[in-house]
């Protein structure tokens, strides 16, 4: 199919298929997408940190872990670009590695809890009665704490590691993908094409898992998306606080952890982490915000 | 007091490019009653608001001419569209639920309408607000001044509406579908009230709506429009002697007590009529 | 009256089990620890007779239902136990650092609102141009940037380079101890007390802490002004104010405005919450001597009494603070009212 006709199929306003209306929408979708300057550059600069994250091995002149005393805390130079730390390691090969434990920890995260959220919510939503309260309240009682708060206590109660932050991030997590969840079944619940369905002999199963699931994505997306940001953060104050990964590994709030009473010496060595944790939190607020313009027409201008 | 509308474009951007909401209508209004009618979509409310200059931002206007009182809208400026909004030319519109500030009492926003044209004292301002709800004939102006807007019924937001944009004492009245909202027994005491008000002021009014015989039995004159377009220019009496066959359709579809018909007849649209060619 | 005597008690049942969820979940947080208690206060190698003794001693022994219920019980009687590291009753100690981080929240949560407001009000009223743009990435830096970087820039920047302010504590070492202890807020006490030069330190202590946590609340505040402003710009009678001929700044601030300061007031309640949140890591950095520090060396300690405590009181104030929000929402809002 030439690009032209792929154009025309996908902008068809009369889809032959399911198939057609679903790729035409999600093409509209990124047509929308794209003209957001600030989006695309979050979009772009996270596929640069999966790509360099998957790619550390090859991309790092340095192993994360060799020291090199006589080289300690060496400014950016031509060997080491980023510099070096307290014990002579190369910060840029650390920073390569450590993309792979933040970026795992994300993913490790919104896969434990997006699909548990979801699938509570719709359901709750489209039971209601006493299934629904109870699980109101439980989500209140989570979101009663602050998502860092909770994180520490559980941290500290299990032991401090990277298994028990990304537990800990994720019991903190579910709720609001819960609630959205939720809200977004109580406004599908009551429209007519639902009653239709009920009316032709669909099961509850069915109705949750093919109409009100797909139809809930969207505001998940966004808020996943969003949410990114957060866990990103929530996970480096872990590690600055010394409850998430524990050196020497090269999580990026660890590092800037270990690297905290240089800051006024080689401030590179604590502040290339941060700066990196920065521009990853970034990058999913700057997409996740050009995905709400997008999703939610109603914030649109 | 003259509105002059010559050739009037406005159109929207969209990702196909720009879409014409309005395409070239040209009237005039008066010392007199008009009443614009149209089908949702044509254009009618968009034509009125440009006369304020409260149309979206978005929206992309153009005319040879738009002007009231000789005063061209194009080129007027946003302090020079102030002195026309309010005090010379007011605006009501559809569902007094969302048209007034929902956190604002009846009696402070006619008050506010009130001293905004006039430097007066407070007091002063809630008095002329309660006798201006007198003339609305609402019977407990006291108690309806104090009461917020969801704690009045259609009809009678839609009289602290009028109250309100009769404050200034304005030449002209923009009526934006007034009683779409409101309840049957309710819409004919409200467009009374209204052609009473404007008749003993003296006020030129431009009455919108999308009910042909109602409109032409407050009117003196009658412009339909359909798909930005103005159709067809009647005298309200002379309704039966319509031409276009939009205005005809739109007129045959009314049940009527006199000739039954078993089955109502529907409006068969021409696309001809969207290139104004008739 | 009726109607609304059923809303506030609907309102304080849903608190009363809020909170009594918060304290389970707190007792089950102590209870996942993978190594025994009694293993982590006797060490390994204690003799088998001790520990079964220790263990009915601690009530270790009974179903956990009953431990929740011995919880619960010293709860309600305000005992949450000894702190391991300062050997005072947890809420003793909570008591003498929450003052600091209240005063430090409160700092913030001012500066936040000065700023944050008038800059989500100025994005909406002029969506889509430079100026939105720009107070748009402004604000999404705030929410991507972690705290512990914004302070150290600011400890390099202002302390260390330019010498401008004070760095880390609540106040210079000659200044301390001097004023009694009043609120527990150094610079109230300090100005109760007429203790200027110390208050001028204090003050000046406190500039760069409520900043860093001050941006990363205004952040948030911005973002959800905006939003509310653009929704209430959009409405109807926005359209009849401009109609009636008032100035832009009567329509933005009296009639748009007035309609969404009620819910931006939630949205303050909810930020303040989250303060106590950025609390924890900015106090590390600034050595304030607040409730989060002392959550953190309770953490680093492992002393889980001080640390369950401390998560259960800051999780009490955040219900309490979203009570409070939505008391003032049903007080303030015509609608609701």
């Amino acid at each position: 199919m030439s690009d032209t006709s792929l154009r025309a199929w996908l902008l068809s306003d009369t889809p032959t298929s399911r198939r057609q209306a679903g790729w035409g929408r999600l093409y509209r979708l990124w047509c929308d997408l794209r003209t957001n300057p600030l989006a695309m550059a979050g979009l772009i600069t996270i596929i640069l940190l999966i790509v360099a994250a998957l790619a550390a091995p090859l991309l790092a002149a340095y192993s994360p872990d060799a020291q090199d005393l006589s080289n300690h805390l060496a400014a950016p130079n031509a060997a080491h670009w980023l510099g070096t730390d307290e014990l002579g390691r190369d910060i840029l090969a650390r920073l390569l590695w450590g993309g792979r434990i933040t970026l795992g920890m994300v993913v490790a995260v919104v896969v434990l809890v997006a699909p548990v959220g979801l699938v509570v919510g719709c359901a709750a939503g489209y039971i209601g009665g006493l299934p629904d309260r109870i699980l109101m309240r439980v989500t209140d009682v989570f979101l009663a704490f602050p998502r860092l708060i909770l994180a520490l206590a559980f941290v500290a109660a299990i032991t401090p590691g990277i298994t028990s932050a990304i537990i800990a991030i994720a019991l903190t997590a579910w709720p609001p993908y819960a609630r959205i969840a939720r809200a977004e079944t109580l406004a599908i619940r009551n429209s007519d094409f639902i009653a239709a369905t009920r009316l032709a002999g669909a099961s509850r199963t069915r109705i949750i898992l093919v109409h009100i699931i797909p139809l809930s994505l969207g505001s998940l997306i966004v808020r996943v998306s969003l949410d990114m940001s957060s866990i990103i953060l929530t996970a480096a104050a872990l590690g600055f606080l010394g409850m998430g990964a524990q050196p020497p590994s090269p999580e990026w709030g660890a590092m800037v952890a270990s690297a905290r009473r240089f800051i006024v010496n080689a401030w590179w060595v604590p502040m290339m982490p941060a700066i990196a944790i920065f521009v990853a939190s970034l990058a999913f607020n700057l997409l996740g915000d050009g995905l709400r313009d997008v999703l939610d027409p109603k914030q649109r201008s | 007091m003259k509105v002059e509308i010559a050739n009037l474009s406005i159109a929207f951007p969209s990702p196909r490019g720009p879409s014409l909401a309005v395409r070239g209508v040209s009237l005039t209004v008066g010392s007199e009653k008009l009443g614009i009618v149209g089908e949702s979509g044509s254009g009618k409310s968009l034509t009125a608001r440009s006369l304020l200059k409260l149309l979206p931002p978005e929206a992309r206007v153009r005319a040879d001419r738009l002007a009231f009182d000789g005063i061209d809208i194009l080129q007027a400026t946003e302090r020079q569209m102030r002195s026309i909004r309010g005090k010379r030319a007011g605006l009501i519109m559809q569902d007094p639920k969302f048209s007034l500030n929902p956190v604002m009492t009846a009696g402070e926003q006619i008050a506010e309408s009130w001293r905004l044209h006039r430097k007066t004292s407070k007091r002063e301002a809630r008095e002329a607000a309660l006798d201006l709800l007198a003339q609305v004939q609402i019977r407990d102006p006291a108690r309806v001044a104090d009461a917020y807007p969801h704690e009045l019924s259609g009809g009678m937001g839609q009289r602290v509406m009028i109250a309100m944009m009769m404050a200034p004492d304005p030449e002209l009245l923009i009526a934006d579908e007034p009683t779409s909202a409101l309840d049957a027994t309710v819409q004919a005491e409200i467009l009374r009230l209204m052609e009473d008000l404007v008749s003993r002021r003296g006020m030129s009014l431009i009455l919108i709506s999308h009910d042909l015989p109602l409109v032409s039995h407050f009117c003196d004159r009658v412009v339909v429009m359909y798909a930005g377009r103005v159709v067809e220019e009647l005298n309200a009496a002379g309704l039966a002697r319509a031409e276009h066959p939009y205005t005809r359709g739109l007129l045959a579809c009314l049940p009527t007590l006199s000739h039954p018909q078993a089955r109502l007849t529907t409006l068969t649209r021409d696309p001809a009529w969207m290139d104004g060619s008739n | 009256m009726n109607g609304r005597l059923r809303t506030l008690a609907a309102t304080a049942a849903s608190v009363l089990i809020t909170i009594f969820g918060l304290t389970v979940v707190t007792f089950f947080i102590g209870r996942v620890m993978p190594i025994d208690p009694i293993v982590a206060i006797l060490g390994d190698h204690a003799p088998p007779d001790v520990v079964a003794r220790v263990r009915i001693e601690l009530g270790l022994n009974q179903p956990l239902w009953y431990q929740y219920w011995i919880f619960f019980r010293n709860l309600i009687h305000l005992d949450l136990g000894r702190s391991v590291m300062t050997t005072h009753p947890v809420l003793q100690d909570i008591g003498r650092y929450f003052p600091a981080t209240f005063e430090l929240a409160t700092a913030a949560m001012i500066v936040a609102t000065l700023i944050g407001v008038p800059l989500g009000v100025l994005a909406a009223v002029r969506q889509g141009t430079r100026t939105d743009h720009i107070v748009r990435i402004v604000s999404l830096a705030g929410s991507s940037i972690p705290v512990f970087m914004l302070a150290m820039l600011s400890l390099v920047v202002f302390y260390a380079a330019l010498g401008w302010l004070p760095g880390t504590g609540q106040v210079s070492v000659v200044y301390d101890g001097i004023v009694p202890r009043i609120t527990g807020m150094l610079v109230i006490d300090a100005a109760i007390t007429s203790h200027w030069n110390t208050f001028y330190n204090a003050l000046l202590h406190l500039v760069q802490p409520a900043l860093v946590l001050a941006y990363f609340s205004m952040a948030y505040i911005t973002r959800m002004t905006r939003g509310f402003m653009l929704d209430a710009l959009r409405g109807e009678y926005i359209t009849t104010a401009r109609a009636k001929g008032l100035s832009a700044s009567t329509i933005i601030w009296r009639h748009a405005f007035g309609n969404i300061w009620v819910q931006l007031i939630t949205v303050l309640a909810l930020t303040y919450a989250g303060l106590l949140e950025g609390a924890v890591v900015t106090e590390t950095v600034f050595s304030w001597p607040g409730l989060g520090q002392y959550l953190t060396n309770s953490l680093l300690n492992a002393d889980m009494n001080a640390v369950l405590g401390a998560t259960m009181v800051i999780g009490i104030i955040y219900v309490f603070l979203n009570l409070l929000a939505d008391v003032l929402y049903r007080m303030m809002d015509p609608r609701v009212r």
